[in-house]
Formats: C-alpha cells, structure tokens, sequence
C-alpha cells in the first residue's frame, strides 16, 4: 500500500509574523522556515501505518521553491522512503497544488494521499478536500484517528459536535488533526542517511492540468493592534473590573 | 444580478447557529436574493429546521433538498448535489465550522472554481478580506469574474441577523450521481461537562505554570465556575498535564471568546496567536515581565496557585 503526504515549507510557528511596510506579504528573509506542523504529523502518521504493517512505501511530496528540499530532507529522515519535489517558483493556490496532487496519486496509484489539515501560512484548509474532488475519491478530513482495515478505512474526525465516525474506500484523501498523533524527534544520525534516499524533482508545469482561476492577492495588513491593558492588585480588584466589564 | 446559495447547517433538529452569521455577510453583498439550501433524508423531518431557516431576517426561499443518501453531512454526498444545485448562482457560501471547512473547498473543486476560507469582511461584490497566519495578518482577496465566488465565512466576525415573516419552502432535488465511496459510521458527541472550546463565550486556560495534571483541576474549577470551557497552551500539552485537544494556539485551537483567561501562561507567539481575536484578555502570573502582559486587557501579577482559589471564591 502506498501513501503519499504533502510536506509543505512554512514560517515556522514559533516566528512572530511582521506584515511588510508596503502591504506586499509578510517579512520571511532571513526568517526560520520549517515543515507546517500539520504536515509533520501527516509524516508521522504514514510512518506509523508502515510500523503497523499497513503501508509499504512511503513518498513525500512537497511543492515550492529549492529551498522546500530542506523539509523533505526532514521527512525522509523521519522515516519516508523517497520524496517527490514538484518545482514552483510562483506559490501554487489550493486548487492548483490539489490538481498536482491527483495528478501524482494518479501517477504514483497511490492508495492514501495524507495530507496537514491546513498550513499555518495561508490557512486555507482546503487542498485536501479539492485533491478528493478532482481524483473523484473520498476525504476524511479533520482525521484524529486513522484504522485501515484491507481495502477500506474507519477514520474518526474532529468536528464541532464531537467526534464522526466514517468509513471510506480507498483510495481516499486524509487530513491529519491535532490529535491524530505526536511527531517523533529526528536523530542526527537519520538526517545524515535522508541525504542518501531518492529525491526526484518535477516541474510544476508538468501536473498542472488546464488552468484554473487563480484567486487575486491584493494587500496584506497587520489586524487592529490591542489597546494597552491595566493591571489590578488584588482578586477583589480583578473581580471588580470584570463585573463592571459585565463579564461575569 | 446575483444570487446567493447559503448552505445550512444543521442537526436534523435544529439550525446551527452559524447560519445566521453566515446571512449577515450574504447581506453585506448587495445580491439580489438569498436562497438557504437544508439538505437531509426525509422532508417531512425537514421541515422545523426549514421553519427555523424560513424567519431569518434576508432569506428570499429555503431551498428544502431532500434526499435518502443525505443520513448525515457528508462532503462527498452533498457537494455534488450542491455543485448541481448552485447552476445559476454567483456565490456558494457555507459557515466556516468543520462542517463548512470540509464541504465548500469540495464544492468549489467540482465547480473549478478556488474558495475563499474564513471571510471576515465583505469589501465588494467579489472583493474580502480573510485572516491568514493565524490571524496575524489580514489578506485582501478578490475572485476573478467568469468565477463563481465560493466560501466559508468566518462566524465569530458577524452578528446573527434577526427575524423576519418566513420565506416561502421550495422543495429541490438534484439527480447528480452519488458516491458510495463514503459512509456515515456514527458520531460520538463531545463531553457535555464544559462548553467546546471553539464557541465558547468564556475560556479558561492554564499553562506550563499550573505544573501538573493534578493542579490543573484549579483551571477547571475556575472553568465550571464561570461556565467556561478549559483550555490549555502548548506547554501544558507538551509536558503532559492535559490532552492535546485542549491546545489553545495557532497550531491548537483559534479561540474567539468574550473573555479569555490565561493562568500560569508566559504567552509563546504561538498562543498569542490562537486568542487574538477574545474580547477581553485577563493573565494571571507571577512573572511581571511575562509577554502574556503585552496582549492582556487585566494584569494580575499573582502566585495562582494563591490567586486562583480566591478568584474562585469571589466569584458570584
């Protein structure tokens, strides 16, 4: 069974985000970049279904600039076996990255696309559920708990009301949550041997199928500062303010 | 010109409290009209959420689409329907819950049309302005003409529209094919003990500060108290006092409530980032430098360990 996970290279979450003076984005030179934390549990969670005896080959996917390499070295370290970098030097939107995505699983006759839930650059949240479109197959989305059972799967989701229990053929379309696992940690002596696994680049322009409409990025601004706070002194006073807030 | 195809949210009894959200940006559009879309099994058990949907203030028709293969809200089974339904409309807009985050990117793929995620405010007919990096920064995006406009509205940015004398109930139906790739298995409700984190007025949340699993029961006392939900910064999570789904934070949960308040929180960016947009932010620490200070509306510099129980005990 093979397992396809996107890896995408982001602001690492750690970095106070600082909007450009001129609107034009947000500040990223010289700023640490590293795998969406979602998509690091994506990694992880193919790296388990192996351990457990349900995958066999594991391809990290990551569409960007030459610098994306980096988090695939990472990935492959964590334990993929190749990876796959789909060069762009133009971000990709969601609906163009979903058609390299079902272009590849169709390539690849992936069994599972694994996906981050979103990136916690562009927040979009959707690349996963339009790759599931355009292939024509299942997403389980929001996923907390992934059970593979021959050829289906029995994936719990996070959802406002609780949890949703689903079950889906594959080959399906996943978006890890919070909760579907913890990363591991890479040891030094891995990161030497990712060097060493297969890394293939593929333009873009290659699995992009017809052009789609691109949504227009106009100005970037930074949301309305907070107004300076007060301190109390005391609980009393703490209360006091609260009740002539009206908030309890 | 044109019209509005709202998706409804809803349980089998009752609408979500999203979608009167959702109307109030639908209005701020200048459309013509404003069709709410309620899909489910059976029509006859439609027909109080379709009432419910009805009497909200700018809704021109319910459009009651009912369907056998509708059991549950699944984006596999109802985007096609939906894709079929929208011909002749220029938006489809849904709410930006989990319902809404996993059906409209779905729709707008088989429309080959890109989404718009988490509108926050209406700048033109086709023109928004969205949150990214957490809420960090505020991006202006506008959909290209010959597109239609496809999105998920952010709630906790509007406010429900009122009442109104009902709309007229249309039935539709759509003769797309549907997938049996898919299947409803069950839904686990969440714990009902506290409100969920998400929509919560009140939040209370303890950090690494709090020291244990074991002290962390002063957060949830303060919590019940209040009627709060509980939540938790990633070092609490990382060192193991409480479960990860309390995670409050850019890569947790982005809260929105009323009042937000941190305990034993030193406030990592990353937390800052998931508690923005809270109404009131009150931080309880015994750091006076902490950057918590920096965002929070009420200081109390304290031992909460000391200050927590007497909060709890002046609370009325």
């Amino acid at each position: 069974m093979k397992v396809l996970v996107g890896v995408k290279r982001v602001v690492d979450y750690n970095v106070r985000i600082r909007v450009k003076p001129d609107g034009s984005g947000v500040l990223t030179d010289g700023v640490k970049m590293s795998m969406n934390p979602f998509d690091e549990i994506a990694v992880e969670e193919a790296i388990r279904l192996r351990e457990r005896g349900v995958a066999t080959e594991l391809v990290a996917v990551s569409i960007g600039p030459q610098a994306a390499q980096e988090q695939l070295r990472t990935a492959l370290a964590m334990g993929m076996d190749r990876a796959i970098h789909v060069e762009s030097t133009t971000a990709l939107q969601p609906l163009e990255a979903a058609q390299v995505f079902c272009a590849l699983a169709q390539q690849e006759q992936a069994d599972i696309v694994l996906l981050g839930k979103q990136a916690i650059d562009d927040d979009s949240a959707q690349t996963g559920q339009m790759t599931a479109a355009l292939w024509g197959r299942p997403q389980a989305t929001f996923a907390s708990a992934i059970q593979i059972n021959g050829g289906t799967a029995r994936v719990t989701r996070e959802v406002d009301a609780g949890l949703e229990v689903i079950d889906v053929d594959l080959p399906a379309v996943f978006t890890s949550d919070l909760r579907l696992n913890e990363p591991r940690y890479v040891k030094l002596p891995e990161m030497m041997k990712a060097k060493k696994k297969p890394l293939d680049v593929k333009p873009a322009a290659e699995l992009l199928g017809a052009g789609v409409p691109r949504l227009e990025l106009g100005a970037v601004r930074p949301p309305p500062a907070r107004g300076a706070g007060i301190k109390v002194k005391t609980v009393e006073e703490l209360v006091t303010e609260l009740q002539g807030r009206g908030l309890i | 010109m044109a019209k509005v195809l709202l998706i409804a949210e809803h349980d089998g009894t009752k609408l979500n409290a999203g979608t009167a959200k959702v109307l109030a940006c639908a209005g701020d559009l200048g459309a013509d009209a404003i069709d709410l879309l309620v899909s489910g099994a059976d029509g006859a058990a439609l027909d109080g959420v379709c009432a419910q949907a009805a009497a909200l203030s700018g809704v021109s028709r319910v459009l009651k689409n009912a369907r056998p293969e509708n059991v549950a809200p699944l984006a596999a089974i109802l985007a096609p329907q939906i894709a079929d339904l929208a011909a002749g409309y220029g938006y489809v807009l849904g709410p930006s819950t989990t319902f809404g985050k996993d059906l409209l990117p779905r729709v707008a793929a088989l429309l080959r049309a890109p989404a718009v995620s988490d509108i926050m405010k209406v700048l033109g007919p086709r023109s928004f302005e969205r949150p990214i990096y957490a809420g960090n920064a505020i991006l202006t995006v506008s959909v290209p003409d010959g597109a239609p406009v496809v999105g998920t509205v952010r709630v906790a940015s509007y406010k429900a529209v009122g009442e109104q004398a009902p709309a007229p109930v249309e039935a539709v139906g759509s003769s797309a094919d549907l997938p049996t790739h898919t299947r409803f298995v069950e839904l686990r409700a969440g714990s009902k003990d506290r409100p969920d984190l998400q929509s919560a007025n009140k939040v209370v949340s303890g950090g690494r500060g709090v020291g244990s699993s074991e002290n962390f029961r002063l957060i949830f006392e303060l919590a019940d108290k209040l009627g709060a939900a509980a939540g938790a910064s990633r070092a609490a999570v990382d060192a193991g006092f409480v479960p990860n789904d309390m995670q409050v934070g850019q890569t947790g949960k982005v809260v929105a409530p009323e009042l937000y308040i941190a305990v034993g929180i030193s406030g990592a960016i990353q937390h800052l980032a998931g508690i923005k947009d809270a109404g009131t932010i009150v931080a309880v620490n015994k750091d006076a430098d902490a950057p918590i200070f920096e965002v929070a509306d009420i200081g109390l510099v304290a031992d909460l360990f000391e200050a927590v129980p007497a909060l709890v005990k002046a609370l009325p």
